[in-house]
Order: structure tokens, then C-alpha cells, then sequence
């Protein structure tokens, strides 16, 4: 993953000194611990984070110790200081990773996550099924305790109300997946939270504001304004979401309708980066083919031009001219 | 920018209740255009009524509908998106239709021992299950309520023209009845503040007229902003600073060193914001002041603008507080007629408004920085920290802070001298301090003793346990604090000595539970809450609140995964990746109560 600061190239660069894992590591001011971690050459998990987008810093994961902080800082937004002296290997940093990927294991589909989020999983010895489910399975109907509860869909949960726990399973995000376009769908079962799709959509890119996040704790979630489809909501199916989702919460139709005929095979697939033709702007694109097939468009993130967003037609004119 | 909106459209009455707020609509694109243009997002100030619009609606409707959202959304230019995303994360606000009269019944540790369980059996009898209409009402059970000295507690919510929320404490059924059917049956009963002597920041509460500026003056009201205009804002800096005056929200940081620093930003405006929300369960020592004295806060906050060279503060009002929001609505009116608020502040030259915001139920909101994003009309989470409010707060300029309780000790600072001050209390805790007794309490109430003063005082004080009972656990400082056993009563009520003692003061909460107590029961509500009231922003807090109330359901309900030993070292590692990861206090210390309930008293030795 990149970890391009956020120093503009024209600001006079100064380097300040810090201590990681006990080297003295050289950065320039004004970029992250996460920076600084790379610069060491250590492998720091990130999922909330995007080189492309404002650092949320909400899944915790990129954790690590700082000397004289009372709690542990994330390293993908803490600036790094002169002088800091940052550890990434204790104990209470492996233990904080490996119990927030637990909980996203356990409850969130990571199936179609990133093979970096398996490889961290691995390393930190995460083992979700400990808390009594495994949320890449099937789960069962949510069996919501007898007249005490609030609505069991997660897409009207109540802020404040949940139902009382059920004992046989741990809770999950499980819900439907959303078909209701023709160029893209989301399965919000592989929602992590990251808020990834919202900062593309609005501020941070296409500045459209067609979803957001709704709801709070356990139940928050992206959603359009009640819920609508996004036929009648504001998208205008630039697919930068799907472009930024770690997870694979937000995918092609074609991608997703592959998967579930088992057709789908990454390694069949040729990548071939070619120039939009549709306008003069001239994005990056990377055409994801199988079986002479343009299955899926994409655009590097750290292109200059794009940042890794497009609009609707570089993204999905392509696969018009291939599948249909 | 261009907004795009839903066909829906409000009707005559959301529009005339929103507009009421936001004041009369010019805009060229009428509601029910698809698409309008925006030259730009609006000002952040103009953001900011989010809040007080979406009140509007609820409040008129029982609901916030697709049509009044969308009027909202066109008025202050916010993506509807956005802005369902807002309303969806306040508890007080319905995107789904509800009916007019919602009774919210408080189940929250201290009711739940005085009274709630036979509230809520009386409305399930006469209403039927919780969230279902029945006849034009529903009803649905409430975290703490913040009036718990005289539980069992209920809100009322009743939306519709010239119908208002009202909260009934001690709840009976003739009284709910009678409220839900707008009669004016109901009285406020005398707020409960323990014996005068003693009494300094409640001196006039219970004694002085609450609506009355002119009493509020005859009583030693404005002599301390007298005293701050006559030594100037530095001078009245160092008086707080000497008198070594700790925050009383929880966190017991020096606000001399906070007003400080925010005094000294170059950045322009300053900001002032004073933090009513008060949400800690147990919690209601703020609403006391605030009912008994509200000129009092007023007052404060106008020394806090001199001192931190603020023109505006606002009150963020925890929004299930009706009587204090019409108590400091007078209070602010009044002193604006007459000089204590505005262009030239009592003829010195300095001006000063304030404004009162209403939270609509949300704990995370009392959180500083999730107040200052509810307060500019976004979702209530916190942001990360550094940069801290002195210096990036409200709409991102240096702001000052400060709890309800902390405002008014500056009154007796000044009042008083900084020396005099200084030497209440202990040396590391100066003044006096609110104390929020109640549960299994003879005289449940609003207690202010000296700092230091032993735990074992201020229960005399209130009466002890009834005859006959014993104290078997007391929840110190809220479902944030801890619980301490019948064997530490001794406890200085100090900050340096709960410091010692690895427990916290809070908020102040004094929570007394007898033999009678089910503590299981208690720890179930307390991990409930957590779940419930989690921003849902960080993975630590969003699943951990999860999991270790599953944990706590399963070693209730004796379906351990492995042995009991097994879970309660769940529960301890969940703490833990809690309090280490967690972006803010919530997360930090959502575990703190049940752990404190395992290691010191034993809960699940010998079985839950
Ligand atoms: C979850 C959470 C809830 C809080 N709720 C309140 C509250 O209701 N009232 C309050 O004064 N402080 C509350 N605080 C503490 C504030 O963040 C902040 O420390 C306080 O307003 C500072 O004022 P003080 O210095 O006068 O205490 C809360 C903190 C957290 C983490
Ligand atoms: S496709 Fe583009 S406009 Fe539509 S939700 Fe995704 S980012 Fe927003
Ligand atoms: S849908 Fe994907 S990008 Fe959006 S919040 Fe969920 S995981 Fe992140
Ligand atoms: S700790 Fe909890 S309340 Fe605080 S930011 Fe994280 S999720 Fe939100
Ligand atoms: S990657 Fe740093 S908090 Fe998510
Ligand atoms: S009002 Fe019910 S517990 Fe506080």
C-alpha cells in the first residue's frame, strides 16, 4: 500500500528524527508514524486508511505504542514528531491488532477482503471463531428475544435499542446484498466500516454525497437517505466506491455475477492499463480482462491524474462495449 | 456542487415548523426540484441549526419525515444522505413513523432497583410491547434519564402544535396518564440538595426563584462578573489558576491552564461552550444547578467569554432536560434585556451572547469533541486527538470547555478570592464538589461537601441504607467509574486519593446498592448501554461493546464457550483492546465498571 504524505511538493522539506522499534528513523515533517514505519521497512496493517483519501483512522488496526501516550496512537494519522520514540512490536500492540481483526473477522464477511487483511489475520494469529462465530459462514436468522425488541434489519435499526443478545452465536452485520442497479452492487455483510466510500463520494473526490453513515454503534452502516435504491438517490455511478472498498462490500455486477457462477478466476485475468478515450482529460485506466472480457475497470491510486477515481464512463463504459 | 433530493416534499406544517427556525425561505428552487445548485455548502454557523431544524420537525410530527428531511436538507444546503446520517445517530429522532406521545421509561442502573420494573409492567399492560403502537402511543425503554434521585424516571415525548417533552420523577401511572392526555396534573417536586449548611455553589437552590434575575441579584448574582471586569480577563485567569480548579466533567483537568491556552490562540473568534449534556448514568447534579440556579451559568459563561475573549458561547443541553431548557431559556432572555448579555455587557464594553443548543439523546455527545460536531449539525463523533479544543474546537477555532459544575465554581472563585478558595478542600482537590447520591439511599439527592470529605460522610448525610439493609456495592463515578465494596468507605471524596485507590470520582455519581441488588443484573445494563450508546466510528468500541455484552449474557445465562475462567478472560482482553484502541473515552472506559466489578468485587467468584 502507498504512503504518500501530505506534504505539498513546493513547501521547503525538512527531516526530524524519530526512534521506531529502537532505529532512529529519518522522515520529513509533517508526515506519519506510518511513514516513518515504511521508511524502517516494517509492515504496518492498515485497512481504514487510503494514500487518496483523509485518514479516518477508525479501525485501529495500524496501532502502536508511543512513548509517554497513555493509550496507543494510530500510526496512519498521528504526525510524526522529532524525538517520538514508537514501538510496533509489544504485546499490547500484537494484542490490539489481533483482537480488532478478531472482531472483524467475527463479524464481518472478509471473504472477498483483501489479501493483505488474510496475511494480517495470519500474522497476528486472529482467531474470530472464538467468540463463537465465523462470519464468513452463513448465519443463522437473527432470533430476536421474545417482545422486547427493537427491529432486527439493520437498514432500520433503532439508535439506541438493540435486542438482547442471543447466547448461541455472535452478533454479525449479515444482511442482504443490494442489487438494484445494472453497473454495481453492495453486499454491506463485508462492510467494514471504513468509511472509504463516503470520503470518495463526497469531499474527498466526486463530491456527489449520494451515501453516507447512518445509524451509530453496532448498527451504523452506509445507507442513501431512507435507504432509497440508488436509482433515486444522487449516484451518478462513477464507481470510485467500489474503486476505494477494501472488501469487496462494493462490486462490478459482472464481478459479482461471476462469483456466484463460480466463473470468477483472478488468475485468468490480464490487467492492461490503457488512456480513457472518452474525453480529454486522459485517466489512467486498467482493464481487468477474463476470457476476452472486460471484467472489471480500475485506475491506480497513485496516478496523478486520477488519484484512482474515474467517472462513469471510463469505469463502466468499458464493460458495456464487453458483456453486452 | 448540486443537491439532488427524493420526490418527497414536506407538507405545510413540517415546512411552517422548520421555517419557524430557520427563518422565512427565499430560496428561487422550491421544494420537489430534483436537483438545485449549490454556490457553495453554507456557512458552518448556518450548518450548525442541523440540530435545532431537526428538533423542529420531530417535535411537530413525532417523526422526521423523507419530505421535512429533504426541506431541511435544501435550506442548508446538506446532502440528504448526509443528513440522514445525522438524524439516524440521535435516539430523540425517528426516521421511521411513530406515533405523537412516545413514553420513554428509564431502566438504567438506578431505577431498575427503585421502581422501573413496575413502570414498565404498568405500560406493557396499558400499551402492550415496547416499540408497537397502540392508540396513538408507544412506549420504549430509556438509558438513565438524569433524574435519579427521584426514580423510577420517564420522559414524555409529545410532538404536535403547542405540545412540549416533560419528564415525570417519582413516574406513577396516574401521572403518566394524565401527561400523555395533556393535563396539567403533574408537579415539580422541591429538587433535593441535603442540608444548607455547607452549601456554597447550591447555596441559592431550593432558596431563590429560578426565573427571577432580579432575585438572582438580590442573592449575590453578577457580583462575580463585577469582580472579573474590575481585575480584567488575565487577572481573572490567574484567580482560576490559583485556585487550583480542577474539571468536574470527569477528565480533572485545571481549567485555569485550559482557559489559558485558549486565551492565548491568535486565531479569531474564540468560542466558549459549556457541556450540560450530562449523560453518565447516575448522573444529575448538573440539572440541579441548572434548574435551581440557572442565572448562575449564565454568569459563568460570560466570564468564561471575558476571560477567553469569546463574544459567543453556547450551552449544549443534554435535549431530555425540558424544565432546565425553559429555565435557561428565561435566564438567557432576561439577561439580555438587561444588559448582562450582548453588545456591551454590563456598560464595560465588551460584548458577549449566548445561544442554548439542544443534544437529542446521545451519551457520546458529552464527549467534547462529539459535542462540538453535534453542535455544527454532524454526526456526534469524536475526533481524534491532538489537536485539542483550545486550539482546533468549535467550527475548528480555539474553545473553551467546561462542565456545568466547573462554570459555577468560578462564580465562588471570584466571589470568594482564590486564596479562600484554595484552602476548601485538600491541597490537591480545592472547593467543594457535587455529589449524585441515590439508589438504595434514604435520602436520595444533590450533596455538596468539601473535597476530601470521606465517602462514609456523605452517605450519612443522605440517610444511609434503609433499617435493616446493608451496602453491598457503590458505583462510583458512573457506568464510565467503578464499583467500590462496603469495606472502602473510608475513600476521601478527593481526586488524588480515588487516584490512589485506582478508582474515579467522575461525574460524581454515588450509586448505592444493598443485599437486595442483583449485580449480574447491573453489569447486563452496563454493557447494554456501552452497545447502545458506542459512536460506532472505531472497530475497538463499535464490536467490543458486542462481544463483551455477549459474554456477559452467556455467563449470565450459564452458556459459557468453555469454563466461566475462560470467559472472564475474554471479558478481560476485550477490556483491554478497549481501553489501549479505542479513539476516545467512551471506548476507553466501557469496560472499567465490569471489570472493577470482577476484580474488586469478586462478582463471578463461586459462579455468576
Ligand atoms: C463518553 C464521554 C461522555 C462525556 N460526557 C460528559 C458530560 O456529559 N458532561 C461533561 O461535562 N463532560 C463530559 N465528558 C468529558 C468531556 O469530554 C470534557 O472532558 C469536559 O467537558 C471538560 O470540562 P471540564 O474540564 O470542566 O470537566 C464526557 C467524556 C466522554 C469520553
Ligand atoms: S458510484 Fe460514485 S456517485 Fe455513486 S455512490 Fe459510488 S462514489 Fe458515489
Ligand atoms: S462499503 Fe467498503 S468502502 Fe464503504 S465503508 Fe464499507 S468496507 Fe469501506
Ligand atoms: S471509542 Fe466508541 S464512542 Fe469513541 S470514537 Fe470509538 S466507537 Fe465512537
Ligand atoms: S489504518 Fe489507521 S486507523 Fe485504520
Ligand atoms: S434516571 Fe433512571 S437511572 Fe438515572
Amino acid at each position: 500500500m502507498s504512503t504518500q504524505g501530505y506534504v505539498s511538493v513546493d513547501a521547503p522539506v525538512r527531516m526530524i528524527t524519530m526512534d521506531v522499534d529502537g532505529r532512529p528513523v529519518k522522515v520529513r515533517e509533517g508526515t506519519t508514524i506510518l511513514e516513518a514505519c515504511k521508511t524502517a521497512e516494517i509492515d504496518t496493517p492498515t485497512l481504514c486508511y487510503a494514500s487518496n483519501l483523509t485518514p479516518v483512522n477508525a479501525c485501529r488496526v495500524c496501532v502502536v505504542e508511543l512513548e509517554g501516550a497513555r493509550v496507543l496512537v494510530p500510526a496512519c494519522a498521528r504526525k510524526a514528531e522529532a524525538g517520538m520514540k514508537v514501538k510496533t512490536d509489544t504485546e499490547r500492540v500484537r494484542h490490539s491488532r489481533r483482537l480488532v481483526l478478531e472482531f472483524l473477522g467475527s463479524s464481518v464477511d472478509l471473504s472477498t477482503a483483501s489479501k493483505s487483511t488474510h496475511e494480517w489475520i495470519a500474522t497476528y494469529e486472529a482467531n474470530p471463531a472464538r467468540f463463537g462465530a465465523d462470519a464468513s459462514m452463513p448465519p443463522p436468522p437473527a432470533a430476536s428475544a421474545a417482545g422486547e425488541t427493537a427491529s432486527h434489519d439493520r437498514d432500520h435499526a433503532e439508535p439506541g435499542h438493540h435486542a438482547s443478545p442471543d447466547v448461541s452465536s455472535a452478533a454479525t452485520v449479515a444482511q442482504a446484498p443490494k442489487l438494484d442497479n445494472d453497473l454495481y452492487m453492495r453486499d454491506y455483510s463485508k462492510c467494514i466500516l471504513c468509511y472509504k466510500c463516503v470520503e470518495a463520494c463526497g469531499d474527498d473526490a466526486q463530491n456527489t454525497f449520494a451515501i453516507g453513515v447512518a445509524g451509530r454503534g453496532f448498527d451504523a452502516r452506509i445507507s442513501t437517505e431512507f435507504v432509497v435504491p440508488l436509482t433515486d438517490s444522487a449516484c451518478v455511478y462513477c464507481g470510485n466506491c467500489i474503486g476505494v472498498c477494501p472488501t469487496g462490500a462494493l462490486m462490478f455486477n459482472t464481478e459479482y455475477r461471476m462469483r456466484k457462477d463460480g466463473t470468477w478466476d483472478e488468475s485468468k485475468q490480464k490487467v492492461t492499463s490503457t488512456i480513457c478515450p472518452y474525453c480529454g482529460v486522459g485517466c489512467d485506466l486498467e482493464l481487468h480482462v477474463q476470457a476476452n472480457e472486460i471484467v472489471k475497470v480500475t485506475s491506480p491510486a497513485d496516478n496523478s491524474v486520477t488519484s484512482g477515481h474515474l467517472c462513469i464512463k471510463g469505469r463502466f463504459g468499458f464493460s458495456f462495449v464487453g458483456n453486452k | 456542487m448540486d443537491l439532488h433530493f427524493t420526490t418527497d416534499v414536506p407538507t405545510d406544517d413540517e415546512r411552517e415548523a422548520i421555517d419557524a427556525v430557520l427563518g422565512p425561505d427565499e430560496a428561487s428552487s422550491p421544494d420537489g426540484a430534483p436537483r438545485v445548485a449549490m454556490q457553495n455548502r453554507g456557512t458552518p454557523e448556518r450548518r450548525s441549526l442541523v440540530l435545532p431544524a431537526l428538533h423542529a420537525l420531530q417535535a411537530r410530527e413525532g417523526w422526521i419525515s423523507p419530505g421535512g428531511l429533504n426541506h431541511i436538507a435544501r435550506r442548508l444546503g446538506v446532502p440528504p444522505a448526509e443528513l440522514f446520517g445525522v438524524a439516524t445517530f440521535y435516539a430523540m429522532f425517528s426516521v421511521e413513523k411513530r406515533p405523537k406521545t412516545v413514553v420513554h421509561v428509564c431502566d438504567d442502573v438506578v431505577c431498575r432497583v427503585n421502581g422501573a420494573t413496575e413502570v414498565a409492567m404498568a405500560c406493557r399492560e396499558r400499551i402492550g410491547p415496547t416499540h408497537e403502537e397502540n392508540e396513538g402511543l408507544m412506549w420504549i425503554k430509556s438509558p438513565c434519564l438524569g433524574l435519579c434521585e427521584r426514580a423510577p424516571a420517564v420522559l414524555i415525548q409529545k410532538a404536535g402544535r403547542g405540545r412540549g417533552n416533560e419528564t415525570l420523577a417519582p413516574a406513577t401511572t396516574e401521572w403518566i396518564r394524565a401527561s400523555v392526555e395533556d393535563k396539567k396534573l403533574v408537579v415539580e417536586p422541591p429538587l433535593l440538595v441535603g442540608p444548607a449548611t455547607g452549601r456554597r455553589l447550591l447555596a441559592r437552590v431550593g432558596v431563590v426563584d429560578p426565573m427571577s434575575l432580579d432575585a438572582y441579584r438580590a442573592h449575590g448574582g453578577y457580583a462575580a462578573l463585577r469582580r472579573a471586569i474590575d481585575i480584567g480577563p488575565s487577572l481573572t485567569i490567574r484567580e482560576v489558576k490559583d485556585a487550583k480548579l480542577l474539571g468536574r466533567g470527569g477528565a480533572a483537568f485545571p481549567t485555569g491552564v485550559k482557559w489559558e491556552a485558549v486565551a492565548q490562540q491568535p486565531a479569531r473568534p474564540h468560542y466558549v461552550v459549556c457541556n450540560a449534556d450530562e449523560s453518565e448514568p447516575g448522573t444529575f447534579k448538573d440539572r440541579v444547578v441548572m434548574e435551581g440556579d440557572p442565572f448562575a451559568l449564565v454568569e459563568a459563561m460570560t466570564i468564561a467569554g471575558y476571560a477567553m475573549a469569546a463574544e459567543k458561547g453556547f450551552i449544549y443541553l443534554r435535549g431530555e432536560y425540558p424544565l432546565a431548557k425553559a429555565l435557561l431559556e428565561n435566564a438567557i432572555a432576561a439577561a439580555r434585556v438587561r444588559g448582562f448579555l450582548g453588545d456591551n455587557v454590563m456598560g464595560a464594553g465588551f460584548r458577549f451572547d449566548l445561544e442554548l443548543r439542544c443534544g437529542a439523546g446521545a451519551y457520546i455527545c458529552g464527549e467534547e469533541t462529539a459535542l462540538f460536531n453535534s453542535l455544527e449539525g454532524k454526526r456526534g463523533e469524536p475526533r481524534n486527538k491532538p489537536p485539542f479544543p483550545a486550539s482546533h474546537g468549535l467550527f475548528g477555532k480555539p474553545t473553551g470547555i467546561n462542565n456545568v459544575e466547573t462554570l459555577v465554581n468560578v462564580n465562588l472563585i471570584l466571589g470568594m478570592g482564590a486564596t479562600a478558595y484554595a484552602a476548601l478542600g485538600t491541597p490537591g482537590s480545592t472547593g467543594t464538589r457535587l455529589f449524585c447520591v441515590s439508589g438504595h439511599i434514604e435520602r436520595p439527592g444533590t450533596y455538596e461537601v468539601d473535597c476530601g470529605t470521606p465517602l462514609s460522610r456523605l452517605l450519612e448525610m443522605a440517610g444511609g441504607v434503609r433499617p435493616g439493609r446493608t451496602i453491598k456495592a457503590i458505583l462510583l463515578g458512573g457506568a464510565a467509574g467503578g464499583f467500590i465494596g462496603p469495606n472502602e468507605l473510608d475513600l476521601p471524596l478527593s481526586f488524588e486519593a480515588a487516584r490512589e485507590r485506582g478508582v474515579t470520582l467522575g461525574s460524581g455519581v454515588v450509586a448505592v446498592f444493598d443485599q437486595s441488588v442483583d449485580l449480574v443484573d447491573t453489569l447486563l445494563r452496563i454493557a447494554q448501554f456501552f452497545r447502545d450508546e458506542s459512536c460506532g466510528q472505531c472497530v475497538p468500541c463499535r464490536v467490543g461493546t458486542v462481544r463483551q455484552e455477549e459474554a456477559l449474557h452467556r455467563i449470565a445465562q450459564k452458556r459459557t464457550l468453555g469454563t466461566l475462567g475462560d470467559e472472564v478472560k475474554l471479558l478481560d482482553e476485550i477490556g483491554q483492546v478497549m481501553k489501549d484502541a479505542s479513539i476516545c473515552g467512551l471506548g476507553q472506559t466501557a469496560a472499567s465498571a465490569i471489570q472493577s466489578a470482577v476484580t474488586r468485587l469478586k462478582v463471578f467468584e463461586g459462579g455468576a
